[in-house]
Parts: C-alpha cells; structure tokens; sequence
C-alpha cells in the first residue's frame, strides 16, 4: 500500500470517538484507564486534553493513533475505521524516543527513511524545521548530547516531517523553559494554520490548553471521562499578550474552578 | 633542534619545551610502560639471582628463542590463529541468527532457549577428548571447542541487546508504518549493537582459550602443541615463547574488535570521549 505523498494534504481527517474504554491487564488485575468516551473532532481543529497525571491521557492518544486496540467503542479518522497503527498521523510522544545511534538530523530523517519519500527533499524539511526549534547548530549532535528540552524538539520535529494531517501530541512542551515554550506554542499554530493541520495535544498546563486550542477537553481520573468540553472563544490568530485579556482570565478561573471541584490540585497552581 | 616559546601557540604558562626524545617517549601508552618496567625487574631478578633456565628463564633468553625458532613458531601460530578465527567466525554465524530466532520466535524461547542456557553446565573441555574421536585429529574438532566456548556470550548478549527495545520505541517504528523487516533493520538490531559487541569480545578471549585447550587433548600443529612437545623436552624457554605469542593473539584479536566496535558503534565512542574529556 504505497501511498503517494502528494495527495496526503488533501485528506482532512474528521475524528470520531463513540462509546470508547479501554482496560489494561495490569499485573493485579484489569485497570479500566478510559470509560465511555465520546468526542468528535472537527477538520483543522485544536483541541486540547487538560486532566491530572494518571486519568488516561496519553492512553486516549495511542488509541486514536491505532497503537493499541480499544477494548469497547470505535474509533474512526477521516471515515477510516481504526483498528490498526493509523500512519497518516504525526505522534509526538510523552518520552522523546529518539534513536540514540542517530544525529538530531537522522532522527528525523528516519521519517522519511520508513516511509520511503524524497530524500533529499526531506532532508532540506527536516533543516527548515530544525531551523524552527533554533537547533540548526545541533543537527549532527547524537541525542545523548542533547538536554531534554532539545531532544523534544527534535521528536517534534520528526512528527512533522512528513507534513501529517492530524497531529497527536503527548505534552510535548513539558520538558521546555517558558520562553522556549511560548515561541513553540506561536510556531505550532502557525505550522497547523499553514498545513490545515488537526492537532490533538494533550497538556498539564491550562494556560497552554487555553492559548492553543479551540476546545479544552476536561478528564477526571479513575477511570478516565470526560467531564467538560470548553469551548475558546478567542480570535485567530493568537498572541502571547491575549493571555492577560480578561477573557482569558476568565477561562482560565473557569477551568481551575473544574479541577477544584474535581479535587485535583496538581496543575501549576 | 631548539624551538622558542615565541613560536609555540599553545602555551600559555611559560615553560621551557620538552624536547622531541621526550615528547615522543611521553606518546607511549602507559600501560607499554608498566609492562617493560615488569619485564625490567623480571630480567633483573633472573640474571641477579642465577635462575635456571629450566625454572625461569630470562626475558633476553625468551627473545633469542623468538629470533632463532620463528620457522617453527610462525606456522604453529598461523594454525592455532586459524583455528582461533574460523571457530569465532563460525560462533558468530550461527549465534546471531540464532538469537534473532529466539527473540522473534514465542516458539524458540520457549523450547530452545533454556536448552541453550542449561548447556553451559556441561564443561566443554571435559568433552574435548569426545570430540577427537568423533572428528579425527586435525583442525576441526578444535574449531568445533571454539564455537562451542565463543556461541554462549555472543547468543546470550543478542538476544539481551535485541530486547533492550523500548516499547516506545517499537510503537514510534509501527506509528510510521514500519514494516517487520525495517523495525529489525533501523531499530532493534542498533539498538542491540553495543550488547552484541561486548558479547563478540567475550567470545574472543574464550575463542582462543579453546583453541589452545583443544591441543592440548591432541594435536600435531598449533601453540598448544609446541606448549606440551616443549614441556616434555623440559625446554621451559620455548613454552614461554609459545605462550607469549597465544597472548598477542587474544590481545591483538580483542583490540581489533574494539576497533571494530568503534566503528559500528560511534555513538557511543564519542560521548566515552567526552566522559574522558
Ligand atoms: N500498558 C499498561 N498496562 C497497564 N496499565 C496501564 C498501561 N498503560 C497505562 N496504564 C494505566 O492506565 C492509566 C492511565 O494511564 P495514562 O498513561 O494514559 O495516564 P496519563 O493521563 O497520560 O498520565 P500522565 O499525565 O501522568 O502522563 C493509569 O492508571 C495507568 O496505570
Ligand atoms: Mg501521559
């Protein structure tokens, strides 16, 4: 099944998610990480999962990506039902998983490798983005010479080499310094409005879940539900100065509202 | 041949320069010198005390039998290296792929590798002799002791390298539509290279144990051989020779595959430099 590049772009997947759990055999039993999940994503949006440590985040991620199997509901990707690893998307993991007998550049070249696309138009991308997370000096360093918040970009950046029309990202801007941050968070937005790119980001920081997204997806733990969908009402395109906006404020109170009520207390407060 | 502290650019702290003898004799590894100091006192001892040859010879006496008996060393060592590579060779042969079986195959672990494992109770040298009449005399059963002594490491470090892939790491392959063969290929067998290497030096110091041990049970040709001939000939000088020539094997063999190692792996010998550094 040799998919040609070319017409990927064109594909706008709309994500469907009725009626999905999910249980782990964990070694003391079942662990039910996901109960009855229902979301539906719209082409080219930026929705954002907001929740504590352990509710089933990044579980909700491999299930959408066709990683692991769901155990009830359906899964469906631009009308393609999921059932298997969906290779159409770009991943971002919560570990940066960069191969370490690979340069920075190599590590994201594997992308293309794998998929067998234009080398060296690839690796003319993979420069442009690496140009773009302001790594262009460290494109021949192997990751053990890299500190955390440089092999993250660099995992970001082969997430988006071969330019996926759905973008699953497991706090990818965790391991990064404020200002490193804020400069992502402006690049990525612009990469999603240019490529028409449908983001699924997962984040401990309600700030960034507000910035980036069009919809915050609020879970609560044990097992893992969503509790509330918000809707951000912001203009496009963002700026790090709408953060004082009262509007933005306001979001941000509703939401730290959600979470104390919900007894959770591990956000940046 | 003076050089003026003027024309030097890398010195800061104004010293007056080493000259070229003692610049060339600080190049020397350091462990050379521990060694010739030993051989120093070893030489010393020998000649001060009167030592017999026939209980311990000198240095000097040692290297006057590599100089007047190399037409008889250089063909036994030829074999014994022979025997010592091909073995090895054949070790790694059937180990690698046997190890790649094991991990990929439920099967295999189950039925064949603790067979394996078990196997290495049974002490190979004790079956040597079994060997000989099974295959005769010559270089083969000696090839067959090497491969039986070098196979454990190298399979057991395999199949440990080959399942040091993180699960995230296969997920990452199988997210990009990796195919079985290109997850072996660009993940596992990478990610396995600095196990299978500190298996493949393992293998080498045993290799040659094998070989060695091998004639000594029975052979015409080979280090060992000249080892035991020497022996009953009470001509401890020429065991001596013998034996110095089966270390510069497994030395030589050892650090050739570091070299190796070094160029599969450079990964790792960069950031080991920069630990040093
Ligand atoms: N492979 C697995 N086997 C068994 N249990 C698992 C497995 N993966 C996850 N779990 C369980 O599922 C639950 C959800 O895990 P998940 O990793 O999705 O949480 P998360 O929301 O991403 O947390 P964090 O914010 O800390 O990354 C946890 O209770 C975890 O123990
Ligand atoms: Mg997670």
């Amino acid at each position: 099944m040799a998919a040609p590049e070319t017409i990927r772009s064109a594909s706008r997947p709309h994500i469907s998610i009725s009626g999905v759990s999910k249980t782990f055999q964990g070694r003391q039993g079942p662990v039910q990480a996901l109960q009855d999940i229902n979301l539906s994503i719209e082409k080219g949006e930026f929705v954002s999962i907001l929740g504590p440590s352990g509710c089933g985040k990044s579980t909700l991620l491999m299930l959408l990506s066709g990683l692991l199997p769901v155990t009830k509901g359906r899964i469906d990707v631009d009308k393609k039902h999921i059932d298997g690893p969906n290779a159409d998307a770009g991943i971002v993991f919560q570990q940066d998983v960069l191969l370490e007998w690979r340069s920075a550049l190599q590590n994201i070249m594997i992308q293309a490798e794998i998929r067998k696309s234009n080398i060296p138009e690839a690796r003319e991308r993979a420069r442009q983005l690496l140009k773009m997370v302001s790594l262009t000096d460290f494109e021949n360093s192997y990751p053990k010479e890299l500190s955390g918040g440089m092999r993250q970009r660099v995992s970001i950046c082969r997430a988006l080499l071969h330019r996926p029309p759905l973008l699953l990202m497991d706090e990818p801007f965790g391991a990064l310094d404020a200002m490193t941050r804020d400069q992502l968070q402006i690049d990525l937005l612009r990469l999603c409005s240019d490529n028409d790119m449908t983001v699924f980001f997962i984040t401990h920081s309600i700030t960034e879940a507000i910035f980036l997204s069009d919809r915050v997806v609020v879970m609560s733990p044990r097992p893992g539900r969503i509790e509330r969908i918000i809707d951000i009402d912001l203009p496009r395109p963002r700026r790090l100065s709408m953060r004082e906006d009262a509007k933005f404020i306001d979001y941000t109170r509703e939401l730290t509202g959600i979470f104390k009520s919900l007894g959770v207390f591990r956000e940046e407060y | 041949m003076t050089t003026t502290i003027a024309e030097t650019t890398d010195d800061t702290v104004i010293v007056p320069k080493p000259n070229m003898l003692l610049r060339a004799l600080m190049a020397v590894p350091p462990a050379l010198w521990t060694l010739l100091v030993l051989i120093s006192i070893w030489e010393l001892s020998v000649q001060i005390g009167k030592v017999p040859a026939y209980i311990l010879p000198a240095p000097s006496a040692i290297g006057a039998v590599f100089f007047n008996y190399w037409h008889r060393l250089l063909p036994n060592a030829l074999v014994t290296l022979s025997e010592v590579l091909i073995g090895f060779i054949g070790a790694v042969v059937v180990g690698v792929p046997l190890a790649v079986m094991i991990v990929y195959s439920r099967a295999m672990e189950k039925a064949v590798y603790p067979l394996i494992v078990a196997s290495q109770t049974v002490p190979k040298v004790a079956i040597a002799p079994l060997l000989l009449t099974w295959f005769g005399y010559g270089m083969t059963p000696k090839i067959v002791i090497v491969i039986l002594l070098a196979f454990f490491p190298i399979v057991i470090n395999s199949v440990m390298g080959l399942k040091s892939s993180s699960r995230e790491m296969i997920y990452l392959a199988r997210s990009m539509g990796a195919s079985g063969l290109q997850t072996f290929w660009k993940f596992r067998l990478p990610q396995a290279l600095p196990s299978i290497f500190a298996g493949l030096k393992l293998a080498t110091v045993l290799s040659v144990i094998g070989a060695v041990v091998a004639e000594f049970i029975g052979a015409d040709k080979g280090l060992g051989y000249l080892i035991l001939i020497a022996g009953a000939n009470f001509d401890i000088t020429r065991q001596f020779a013998s034996i110095i020539l089966i270390t510069l094997i497994g030395v030589l063999f050892f650090v050739t595959l570091e070299q190796m190692e070094r160029f599969f792996i450079p990964w790792k010998a960069r950031s080991n430099i920069a630990g040093e550094g």
